[in-house]
C-alpha cells in the first residue's frame, strides 16, 4: 500500500507539536504578563473618588504639606484622613459654591462622612504602620509615587509582598535622610548606596522580615 | 461476649463507680489524674468513657464514605486555587466630620469607668478604638479591680455589641416609641399625685449609685404612698442580716486578706466569687509569692459543700454537707471559747472534729491577724457567730472591718420580693415598674410571679434583653448599656466612681437615671446632667470643673470610700445564738440537701446571652454551656447515678429535670446546682441550655434545702465538658510540694518524675537561641498564685478575636480557646487537691510543630516566638497533631461571627481567621509591636513591663509575668531563675519559653498523718 502521508508531513507534524510547545508557553507568559499588569494591580490608573480631588493642584500649585491633610503619618499607623472640618477652613472662604465641592458641603450639613475609595489598600492579615517607616526615612514618594503630579489620584506601586521585601531586604536602597521625607521632589543622589548604608546605621534600622512583622 | 476477659469487662462497665472505688483503695502517693475514669483506668472504662464523652470518636459520628470521600477530595483539588483569583473588595475610608480633639486613627485610648456586679462596682479602664470600645482592663486605680479585671468585666464588652439585645420600645407587644411612654405615664401623672401615688410600685435590682438612691428619694417624695421593692436573685444577706444579730445595726463586713495569716473560710468562695473578689485573691496571694528564700506563707482551712476554686486553694479543706455547716461554727465557736454548747448532737464525726480542732488551734495562734470568713450565703446566725468568733480572737479593726453597706435599701431583697408579691395579692399594686432583673425567671418558685404580674393593670419593664419578664409586661423600654450611658456606683468598701458611656447608645435605650427622671417629672433631662447635678458641690477641689474631670479620669473619687465603723456587740449573744439552734429541728441524715448558687460563669442568668462566658469552662467541672446537679462519687454511688444520667430533682413537690455530673472532692449526701440557666427567651445563645434552678428554689430555702429527691429518668446527651481533652498518663505537668520541704530544699522539694538529666545531645547549643537579638519574649506563671477564675480565659478571648464555636462543636472537642486552664487532681476521690495550671502556647524554642508543617506556616520569628501565619496555613493540622501542649486550634467551620454589630467588638489588630486555618496564642503580638513601634519611634529600648499580655493584665493574683529573657534586670528573669521554676515536659527538649513556678501547699501541722475522712 502507499505510503499515506507525503514525506513532508513528518516535518508538518513535528512543526505542529513545536508550535504547540511555543504556544503553551506563550499562553503562560502571557498570562503571567497579564498577572503584573497594571488591570490586574490596579495601578496607574485614577481611583473614582465623590471628589475629583486634585493632590496636584494642592501640592503643587497650592503649596500644602503632606501632613495638613495627612496628620497622623508620624505617630500613628494609619496616616490620617482629612475631616470635612478640614477641607472647610479653605473651602468656607473660597469656591465656596462650586458644585465639584458639593459632597463636601453636603457632608458637612448632614454630619455624614465623605465615603473616599481607599486606593492603598492591603489585605486585612497584612499591619502596616506608617510612623515608623516615615521615622526610619523612608519617603512618602518612595511608596505612593510623585503625588504632587496627580490630578486625580492613583496607586504607582503594586503592594505585594515581593514589592515590601525588596525594600526590607536591602533598605539601604530607599531610605533617605529624615529632613527629606515629605520633599515630593527629592531625588536619590548617586552615590545612594553609599548614604543608605551611612542612614542605616544612623537610624538603627534593622532588616525586618520575619512573617510576624506584617502578619499577626 | 463468650471470653471471660471480656464478660469482665462488661461487669465493670456495668459499674464503673465499683471499679472506680477498687482502684482508690490502691492509690497511695501524688499520682495525679485529670479525671474521675481516667483515675478508674480500666479498658472497660475507657470503652464507657469513649461512649460517655464520645469526643474521641467524634470523628466517626458522621461517617463520609469512600466515594464521597474521592468526589469531595476530586472537587478540592480541582477548584484548589480559584479561591486566589477574587479581587480585592472595594473598601471605603470614613473620616471624621469633625475629628475630636486627641483622636488619633490607629490608636487606641482608655477610659475609666466601672462595671457593676449585684450592683456593686468594679472600676475598669475600657479601651477604645476610633470611639469604639473594643476591651476591657482593670483600673489599677480602683479598690475592686487593683488594675485586674475578672471575667464578667471582660466579657461585658459582648453583651454590649451582642444583636440580640431589646432594641424597640413596645407597648402592649406593638412597636412604639419613647414619646409614646412619656405621654402615656404623664396622662396618669395627675391621678397618681392625687392619691400620693397609693398603687404605684417600683422595682430594682441592687443599687449602689447616689445618683438613683437620690432620684428613688425624690420619686417616693413626690409619691409618698408609693413603694420601692428590690430584687437580686444572687444576693446573699448573710452578712448584713448577721449584724444586725450582732450589732444592732446594718453593716457590712468588708474582709482585709492582705492582713490575714490563717483564714478559715466557712462555704464562702471568696477568691473566685463576687464583686469583691479581686482584692481579696489579690490579699490572699501577697500572702504566698514563694521565692526562693522565702519561708513563712499564709494558710487557708476551708469548709464547703460544693467543690469551688478557693476550695481548690485551700491548704486544708473539709467538705461538709450544708446543714453541718453551721455545726461546725459552733465547734469552733466552742473551742475558741466564744461559748460552750457545740455538743455531741452536731452529727459531726470524730475525723471532722480533729481538722476542726487544728483550725481553731490555727486561728488561736494567730489571734488579730487570722480570719473567720463566713460565706454570704450562709444564715445571719452564722455570721453573727463569725462575728462573735473574731471579737473573740481580735481580728477587727485588722483582717475584718464593719461598714455601713454600700447598697441601698432594705438588706434583704429576697424579703423585699416577697411584700411585693403579698401587695399584689392584696390587690394594692396598679402599677409596676420594673428595672431589669428579669423577675419572672428568677424569682423565687413559690412567689409564682409570672401570674401574680397578670393581677397588675400597668406592667413596666425595662431592660437590655426582651426576656421571661418582657413577655409579661404590656410596657417594654429597651435599656441602655452600661457602657453606654453616665451612672455611677459604689465598689464594695462604699469608693464611688463615675461611670462614663464609651459609645452612644445602640439602641436608643435609656439608663435608669433617665427612666426615673421621667418617673419624677422631668422627661428628657440628659444622663450626663443628672449625674452631675448629684455630685456638683460633693467632690474635693477648688474648681468644681477640674475636681469632676478628676474623677472622670481617674475612674475614682477620692476619699469616697466609706469608714469603718466598730458598734459593740450584744454580749450575750453566742447564748442567743445557741439557744435558737437548740430549738431547730436538727436534719435526717439520711435525706439529700440541695444546694443553690449562682453559675461562675453566667451568674444569676443575666450573662445567658453571653457566647463568651457559656463557652467558659466553669472551674472544677470544667463544663460549658450547660449547668449540672452536682454530686460527690460516694453520694453517685449509693444512688447508683453517672454522668450523662438525666435526673427528676424534685424538692418539696417542684421538679425540674437535670443531668448528673459526678464532681469528686464535693461533699456527700447532698447536690449543688447552679442558678441561671434553663432560659426560654432573651436571646438564641442563652436559650435551651441547662435547667433553671430557680423552679424549685422557694423563698424559704433560698441558698440549701433539706429533702430533695434524686430520681434516674434515662441517660442523656452527653455534657460539653472540657475536661477530657487531655490524659495525663505516666507524665507530671503541674507539680506542686509543702512548705516545709520548700524551705528545706527548695531545688528539689517537687518530685519530678523526670528529674534525671535532660538528653542534650540533639541539640547541642541547647536553649537560648535568640541571645544576641535585643528582644525575645518569655513568660512565667506561678502555680501558687493561680486561683483558677478563667479572667484570664476570657481577656484572651475578648484580645484575640477567639470565636465562639457553641455546645455541639465543644462535644466535639472543637473548642478555639488559646488559653485553657487544665485542672489536675491528686489524692484519693474524696479529698482530692486540684492544682489549676494556665496552658498556652509555649512558644518552644525547638518547636515540634514547625518541622512537620509542610507549608511553613508556623516558623520562629527573631524575638523567639513561635509564630503562626495564617495567609500561609493550609489546615494540615500535622502541628497540631505534633504539639505536646496540645494548644493549638484549628478552625473547622466559620467560627467568626460575620454579624455588623457584633463585628464593632472585635480587635482591629488581630486577624479575624477563616475556616481552614490554624490558630494559637501569639504571646498578643499587636501588643508587642506596638510597644515596639512606640520604642523605635521615640528612639528607645522596649522598657521592662511596656508589654503585657492580656492574659497578664486581667489575672487579679497577677499570677503570670511577662517581658524580656535578654533584660537581665526584668522580673521574668528573676522569676525563671527561682529555684522552683520548671518547664512542662522539658524532658523532650522542647526548651518551652513558659515556665511554671511549682504550686506550694501549706498544710497544718500533723494533717498529713490523719487522712482518714471517716
Amino acid at each position: 500500500m502507499a505510503q499515506l502521508f507525503h514525506r513532508s508531513a513528518n516535518s508538518v507534524f513535528r512543526l505542529t507539536l513545536l508550535g504547540l510547545v511555543l504556544l503553551v508557553m506563550l499562553a503562560g507568559l502571557a498570562w503571567s504578563q497579564w498577572l503584573q499588569s497594571d488591570y490586574i494591580m490596579g495601578t496607574n490608573y485614577p481611583i473614582i473618588q465623590p471628589i475629583p480631588f486634585s493632590h496636584q493642584h494642592h501640592v503643587l500649585d497650592d503649596g500644602l504639606d503632606c501632613r495638613y491633610c495627612h496628620a497622623t503619618v508620624e505617630i500613628s499607623s494609619f496616616a490620617g484622613m482629612p475631616s470635612t472640618h478640614v477641607c472647610m477652613t479653605c473651602h468656607s472662604q473660597i469656591w465656596t459654591d462650586s458644585p465639584m465641592l458639593a459632597p463636601v458641603r453636603e457632608s458637612l450639613l448632614t454630619r455624614r462622612p465623605i465615603p473616599w475609595v481607599r486606593v492603598h489598600d492591603l489585605p486585612d492579615f497584612t499591619y502596616f504602620d506608617h510612623s515608623v517607616h516615615v521615622n526610619k526615612g523612608i519617603g512618602c514618594s518612595t511608596c505612593h509615587g510623585r503625588v504632587d503630579m496627580m490630578p486625580l489620584i492613583w496607586k504607582t506601586e503594586t503592594l505585594t509582598m515581593r514589592w515590601c521585601l525588596d525594600c526590607h531586604t536591602q533598605p539601604e536602597l530607599f531610605v533617605r535622610p529624615r529632613e527629606e521625607i515629605f520633599n515630593m521632589e527629592y531625588v536619590q543622589p548617586a552615590d545612594q548606596l553609599e548614604l543608605g548604608t551611612r542612614l542605616v546605621r544612623e537610624y538603627g534600622i534593622r532588616s525586618l522580615t520575619q512573617c510576624s512583622t506584617c502578619h499577626r | 461476649m463468650t471470653d471471660a476477659p471480656q464478660s469482665a469487662h462488661q461487669t465493670a462497665t456495668d459499674d464503673p463507680v465499683e471499679a472506680l472505688r477498687k482502684r482508690l483503695g490502691r492509690l497511695r502517693g501524688r499520682e495525679l489524674w485529670h479525671a474521675i475514669e481516667e483515675l478508674a483506668e480500666s479498658p472497660a472504662l475507657h470503652r464507657w468513657f469513649e461512649e460517655t464523652f464520645p469526643r474521641h470518636s467524634a470523628a466517626m459520628a458522621e461517617a463520609v464514605n469512600r466515594r464521597q470521600f474521592i468526589q469531595l477530595a476530586a472537587a478540592s483539588l480541582a477548584l484548589a486555587g480559584l479561591g486566589g483569583c477574587t479581587s480585592q473588595p472595594r473598601e471605603h475610608i470614613l473620616p471624621y466630620v469633625n475629628q475630636p480633639e486627641m483622636v488619633v486613627p490607629g490608636h487606641p485610648r482608655q477610659y475609666a469607668t466601672a462595671l457593676t456586679l449585684g450592683g456593686l462596682a468594679r472600676g475598669a479602664l475600657v479601651e477604645t478604638h476610633t470611639e469604639r470600645p473594643t476591651k476591657i482592663e482593670g483600673n489599677p486605680l480602683h479598690p475592686a479591680s487593683l488594675g485586674a479585671t475578672d471575667l464578667f468585666m471582660q466579657a461585658d464588652v459582648l453583651s454590649l455589641y451582642d444583636p440580640e439585645r431589646a432594641t424597640s420600645y413596645l407597648r402592649g407587644g406593638v412597636l412604639s416609641s419613647p414619646d409614646a411612654f412619656i405621654s402615656d405615664y404623664l396622662r396618669e401623672w395627675d391621678a397618681l399625685r392625687a392619691n400620693g401615688g397609693a398603687g404605684l410600685r417600683l422595682l430594682t435590682g441592687a443599687i449602689s449609685s447616689p445618683t438613683l438612691t437620690t432620684q428613688i428619694q425624690r420619686w417616693l417624695d413626690i409619691f409618698p404612698a408609693a413603694r420601692w421593692h428590690w430584687h437580686e436573685p444572687a444576693h446573699g444577706t448573710g452578712g448584713r442580716l448577721g449584724a444586725q444579730l450582732a450589732f444592732g445595726r446594718d453593716l457590712q463586713p468588708v474582709f482585709h486578706t492582705d492582713a490575714a495569716e490563717v483564714i478559715v473560710a466557712l462555704d464562702a468562695d471568696f477568691l473566685t466569687h463576687g464583686p469583691a473578689m479581686i482584692p481579696q485573691a489579690r490579699g490572699f496571694i501577697d500572702r504566698r509569692r514563694m521565692r526562693a528564700g522565702t519561708t513563712t506563707m499564709n494558710r487557708l482551712h476551708a469548709i464547703e459543700s460544693n467543690y469551688t476554686a478557693t476550695g481548690a486553694m485551700a491548704d486544708e479543706r473539709l467538705p461538709l454537707r450544708p446543714a453541718r455547716i453551721p455545726a461546725a461554727a459552733r465547734y469552733l465557736a466552742d473551742r475558741l471559747g466564744v461559748a460552750s454548747g457545740g455538743g455531741d448532737d452536731d452529727g459531726l464525726t470524730p475525723f471532722q472534729r480533729r481538722w476542726l480542732d487544728r483550725a481553731a488551734a490555727d486561728l488561736r495562734a494567730h489571734a488579730g491577724r487570722s480570719l473567720l470568713l463566713a460565706g454570704e450565703y450562709q444564715p445571719a446566725a452564722v455570721h453573727a457567730l463569725a462575728y462573735a468568733i473574731n471579737q473573740q480572737l481580735g481580728n477587727f479593726g485588722t483582717t475584718i472591718t464593719m461598714i455601713p453597706p454600700p447598697l441601698t435599701g432594705t438588706p434583704d431583697p429576697h424579703a423585699s420580693l416577697a411584700e411585693l408579691a403579698e401587695a399584689i395579692d392584696a390587690g394594692e399594686v396598679d402599677t409596676l415598674i420594673m428595672l431589669g432583673g428579669n423577675p419572672v425567671y428568677s424569682a423565687p418558685a413559690d412567689l409564682d410571679l409570672g401570674n401574680r404580674l397578670l393581677k397588675v393593670r400597668q406592667r413596666v419593664y425595662w431592660s437590655l434583653y426582651h426576656d421571661e419578664t418582657a413577655s409579661y409586661a404590656n410596657w417594654f423600654l429597651p435599656a441602655a448599656h452600661e457602657l453606654e450611658g453616665w451612672s455611677d456606683a459604689r465598689a464594695f468598701d462604699g469608693s464611688a466612681t463615675i461611670v462614663q458611656p464609651l459609645i452612644a447608645p445602640l439602641y436608643n435605650g435609656w439608663t435608669p437615671h433617665e427612666l426615673l427622671a421621667i418617673l419624677a417629672g422631668e422627661p428628657r433631662v440628659p444622663g450626663q446632667e443628672l449625674i452631675r447635678r448629684h455630685w456638683s458641690g460633693r467632690l474635693d477641689g477648688e474648681d468644681p470643673e477640674e475636681a469632676w474631670r478628676r474623677a472622670l479620669h481617674d475612674g475614682i473619687i477620692a476619699n469616697s470610700a466609706s469608714h469603718p465603723e466598730m458598734p459593740p456587740m450584744a454580749t450575750d449573744l453566742p447564748r442567743r445564738l445557741f439557744e435558737a439552734w437548740a430549738r431547730e429541728q436538727p436534719a435526717a441524715p439520711e435525706t439529700l440537701e440541695i444546694i443553690f448558687r449562682p453559675d461562675p460563669t453566667i451568674w444569676d442568668g443575666r450573662y445567658a446571652n453571653n457566647g463568651w462566658l457559656q463557652e467558659c469552662p466553669k472551674p472544677m467541672t470544667r463544663l460549658t454551656w450547660s449547668n449540672a446537679a452536682l454530686i460527690a462519687p460516694a453520694t453517685a454511688d449509693r444512688l447508683g447515678l453517672a454522668n450523662r444520667d438525666i435526673v427528676e430533682l424534685e424538692l418539696d413537690g417542684r421538679v425540674v429535670e437535670a443531668p448528673i455530673w459526678v464532681l469528686a472532692g464535693h461533699a456527700p449526701d447532698c447536690v449543688t446546682v447552679h442558678l441561671g440557666y434553663g432560659r426560654r427567651l432573651g436571646g438564641r445563645v442563652g436559650a435551651g441550655h441547662g435547667f433553671s434552678a430557680y423552679e424549685i428554689r422557694a423563698t424559704s430555702n433560698l441558698w440549701q434545702a433539706i429533702g430533695a429527691r434524686l430520681r434516674r429518668i434515662k441517660t442523656g446527651p452527653p455534657l460539653a465538658a472540657a475536661q477530657y481533652q487531655i490524659q495525663q498518663g505516666e507524665r507530671e505537668f503541674a507539680l506542686q510540694g509543702n512548705l516545709e520541704n520548700f524551705r528545706d530544699d527548695p531545688e528539689h522539694f517537687i518530685h519530678l518524675h523526670h528529674a534525671e538529666e535532660p538528653v542534650t545531645d540533639l541539640y547541642p547549643e541547647g536553649a537560648g537561641l535568640f541571645k544576641n537579638e535585643p528582644l525575645s519574649w518569655g513568660m512565667s506563671i506561678d502555680l501558687t498564685a493561680c486561683v483558677g477564675c478563667n479572667a484570664c480565659v476570657v481577656a484572651c478571648v475578648a484580645e484575640n478575636n477567639v470565636p465562639v464555636v457553641g455546645e455541639r462543636e465543644v462535644v466535639r472537642g472543637r473548642e478555639m480557646h488559646w488559653l485553657r486552664i487544665d485542672h489536675y487532681i491528686e489524692g484519693p476521690a474524696d479529698h482530692p487537691a486540684t492544682i489549676f495550671q494556665p496552658m498556652l502556647c509555649q512558644h518552644c524554642e525547638k518547636a515540634p510543630c514547625e518541622y512537620v508543617c509542610p507549608v511553613k506556616a508556623t516558623v520562629h520569628d527573631e524575638m523567639g516566638l513561635n509564630v503562626m501565619v495564617y495567609n500561609r496555613c493550609i489546615g494540615t493540622r500535622y502541628c497540631s497533631n505534633n504539639c505536646p501542649y496540645k494548644v493549638r486550634r484549628f478552625n473547622f467551620l466559620s467560627y467568626a461571627n460575620e454579624n455588623e454589630t457584633r463585628a464593632l467588638q472585635y480587635n482591629p489588630d488581630v486577624t479575624v481567621r477563616m475556616r481552614g486555618v490554624m490558630e494559637k496564642c501569639t504571646f498578643c503580638i499587636q501588643r508587642i509591636s506596638r510597644a515596639r513601634i512606640d520604642a523605635k519611634n521615640e528612639g528607645r529600648p522596649v522598657r521592662d513591663g511596656e508589654v503585657t499580655t492580656a492574659c497578664q493584665s486581667a489575672c487579679p493574683t497577677r499570677a503570670i509575668e511577662f517581658g524580656n529573657l535578654n533584660d537581665p534586670e526584668s522580673r521574668v528573669v528573676a522569676l525563671k531563675q527561682e529555684p522552683h521554676a520548671y518547664g512542662v515536659l522539658e524532658e523532650l527538649n522542647t526548651f518551652p519559653r513558659i515556665s511554671y513556678l511549682a504550686r506550694v501547699r501549706n498544710p497544718a501541722p500533723a494533717a498529713e498523718e490523719d487522712v482518714s475522712p471517716s
